[in-house]
């Protein structure tokens, strides 16, 4: 017996463990859809093998299926249809269905429920699908981008909600390229750029590696060359310098009198003129534009 | 949040006994299609027009046919609106569901492709016993006399299914390997062609030597299965053949073809 389900695709080796909410974090093509697809059965991996819930999602679809929930990007109802239809609909292909009323009012969505879907607003269709996803009571729900584009208070009763169904019991993977709604809502963080695996961890374990402090330096004009090795050299192996663009630099380490004098020095001696100095704790965006030299959100 | 206690969301999760999912996919799809505007138009309202039109016209212009205009046209007319909603409403709705991602999103779901294809097939069906009973009450408005026997409607069942079968997998055919504007604007001209020379209203013997080679169309296939139905109370066995083989055609072609997204 195994607690908590094996996940892997394309070179990525992903755990989940179950009652938990693991976030996929990478930016826009990443390789977040294309992983939860493969979870959902929609794609055959070229290589490597993927089990859910034990389940091999190609060949054992059909007893897979009524056990997860799935909720797609974008689409996936009728434009004619209304919103409670719909999801009326979807209950009823399931065998204990959640209360529909229940559903709806818990997402808002009791305003919209006769529109029909090609009038909904984004968010309004994102919280559909939501319930869609959740409503035939799954053991394991799989969400792509739950919030993009929504507002703050969309924003918040989803995340209640998420919250509520690991409270439940329930697994839930979710991909985001949003930082803070990983940060907030995971238990476990993926995270992952150009189809790879490249930090794993929970929120805490990602941003407090190598001290937990960064310094974000910005300059008047763009540095001359080779600019980040050469304060790396000055600043020694207890920091890490990674260039963020032509005129920014963010150094990760003991942020302390040392190495701002050092950082000052060599400010000097480079002949820049630092525009700002700005010091913080190291977030998920620190992380990944770490490992990656990219911002995560362009 | 201890887990023995039961909460809202607590997983419990199962797929409903497949006929319950079947029954709740036809229901689904046949409201859909008849609340939509266009479709009713296709299905309903233009085989309507053909008919009255045809009717008139034949006595106006003094068209001979071997029986009355208003006997010899009106199975044509049933076969036309099953061709209506069998070939160019299953392929239109199948091709938009394609694009919207709605069988991607219901190939997630519970139903099995074989359900999602049965609900569909149901739903065919249901919209096709609302045509007939609108298009035979104008028919008999208008003094059509068909030919009411057990040969007669085991005949008119018996084309009615193997034409839904023939054109359904036709229609799924297009909405399963073009774009949904392509299937819209494709399906709507096989349509108005076949209404006009597909000799599914009229029949085979008004398009002269021609009439051999439309012989072999699905909709000559079906208009003259109806007619010999309802004018002579015969089983057509050729016509029949005909639309298996589309079927066939039709069947082996979309299986091959049919892409998901």
């Amino acid at each position: 017996m195994r607690y908590g389900d094996r996940v892997a695709a394309d070179g990525l080796d992903l755990d989940v463990e179950r009652h938990t909410i693991t976030a996929v974090l990478g930016p826009n093509g990443a390789g977040k859809t294309t992983t939860l697809e493969t979870c959902e059965g929609y794609r055959t991996p070229q290589s490597g093998t993927v089990r859910v819930l034990g389940l091999d999602p190609r060949r054992q679809r059909r007893e897979l299926l009524p056990r997860i929930g799935v909720m797609l990007q974008s689409g996936g109802a009728w434009s004619g249809v209304r919103a409670i239809e719909m999801l009326t609909h979807i209950a009823s292909l399931h065998a204990h269905p959640l209360d529909v009323s229940m559903l709806v009012e818990r997402l808002g969505l009791g305003e919209c429920g006769r529109t029909p879907y090609r009038r909904l607003s984004g968010g309004q269709q994102q919280r559909l699908a939501l319930a869609m996803a959740v409503v035939g009571r799954p053991e394991l729900v799989f969400v792509d981008e739950p919030t993009a584009g929504m507002d703050p208070q969309a924003r918040r009763t989803t995340w209640a909600l998420l919250e509520e169904l690991r409270a439940d019991g329930v697994t839930i993977v979710l991909t985001t390229h949003y930082m803070d709604e990983a940060e907030h809502l995971a238990d476990h963080i993926h995270v992952i750029d150009h189809g790879r695996l490249i930090a794993s961890g929970t929120a805490l374990d990602l941003t407090r590696a190598s001290g937990g402090s960064t310094i974000r330096l910005v300059v008047t004009e763009p540095f001359p060359p080779h600019a980040a090795s050469s304060l790396q050299a000055v600043l020694g192996v207890e920091t890490e310098v990674a260039p963020i663009d032509e005129r920014s630099l963010l150094i990760t380490g003991p942020a302390d009198a040392t190495t701002l004098a050092k950082i000052s020095a060599w400010c000097e001696e480079s002949n820049v003129l630092p525009e700002s100095l700005r010091l913080g704790q190291r977030t998920l965006e620190d992380v990944f534009l770490q490992i990656t030299g990219r911002e995560l959100t362009t | 949040m201890s887990l023995d206690q039961p909460g809202t969301f607590t997983p419990m999760p199962g797929a409903a006994p497949l006929p319950q999912q079947v029954a709740a996919q036809v229901r689904m799809e046949t409201r859909l299609l008849l609340r939509n505007g266009e479709q009713l138009l296709l299905a309903v309202v233009i085989p309507l027009l053909v008919l009255v039109g045809g009717v008139l016209a034949a006595d106006s212009v003094g068209l001979e046919f071997a029986q009355s205009p208003v006997d010899t046209l009106t199975p044509g007319v049933l076969a036309l609106a099953i061709l209506s909603t069998s070939f160019a409403s299953l392929a239109i709705t199948t091709g938009f569901e394609r694009r919207y991602g709605v069988l991607k999103r219901l190939g997630a779901s519970p139903l099995p492709r074989g359900g999602l294809l049965a609900g569909k097939l149901g739903s065919l069906l249901v919209v096709e016993l609302l045509q007939v009973l609108v298009i035979g009450t104008a028919g008999l408005l208008l003094g059509w006399s068909p030919v009411v026997s057990v040969a007669s409607i085991l005949g008119v069942l018996c084309f009615a299914v193997v034409g839904t079968a023939a054109f359904a997998s036709l229609g799924l055919l297009l909405a399963g390997t073009v774009r949904a504007e392509t299937t819209l604007a494709a399906a709507n001209l096989v349509y108005l062609l076949l209404l006009a020379g597909g000799a599914v209203v009229l029949p085979l013997s008004t398009y002269g030597d021609f009439g051999s080679v439309l012989a072999w169309l699905p909709s000559a296939a079906l208009g003259d299965g109806m007619r010999s139905a309802l004018m002579e109370g015969s089983l057509a066995v050729v016509p029949l053949l005909v639309l298996v083989g589309w079927t066939a055609i039709g069947t082996v072609a979309t299986s091959r073809t049919f892409r998901w997204e």
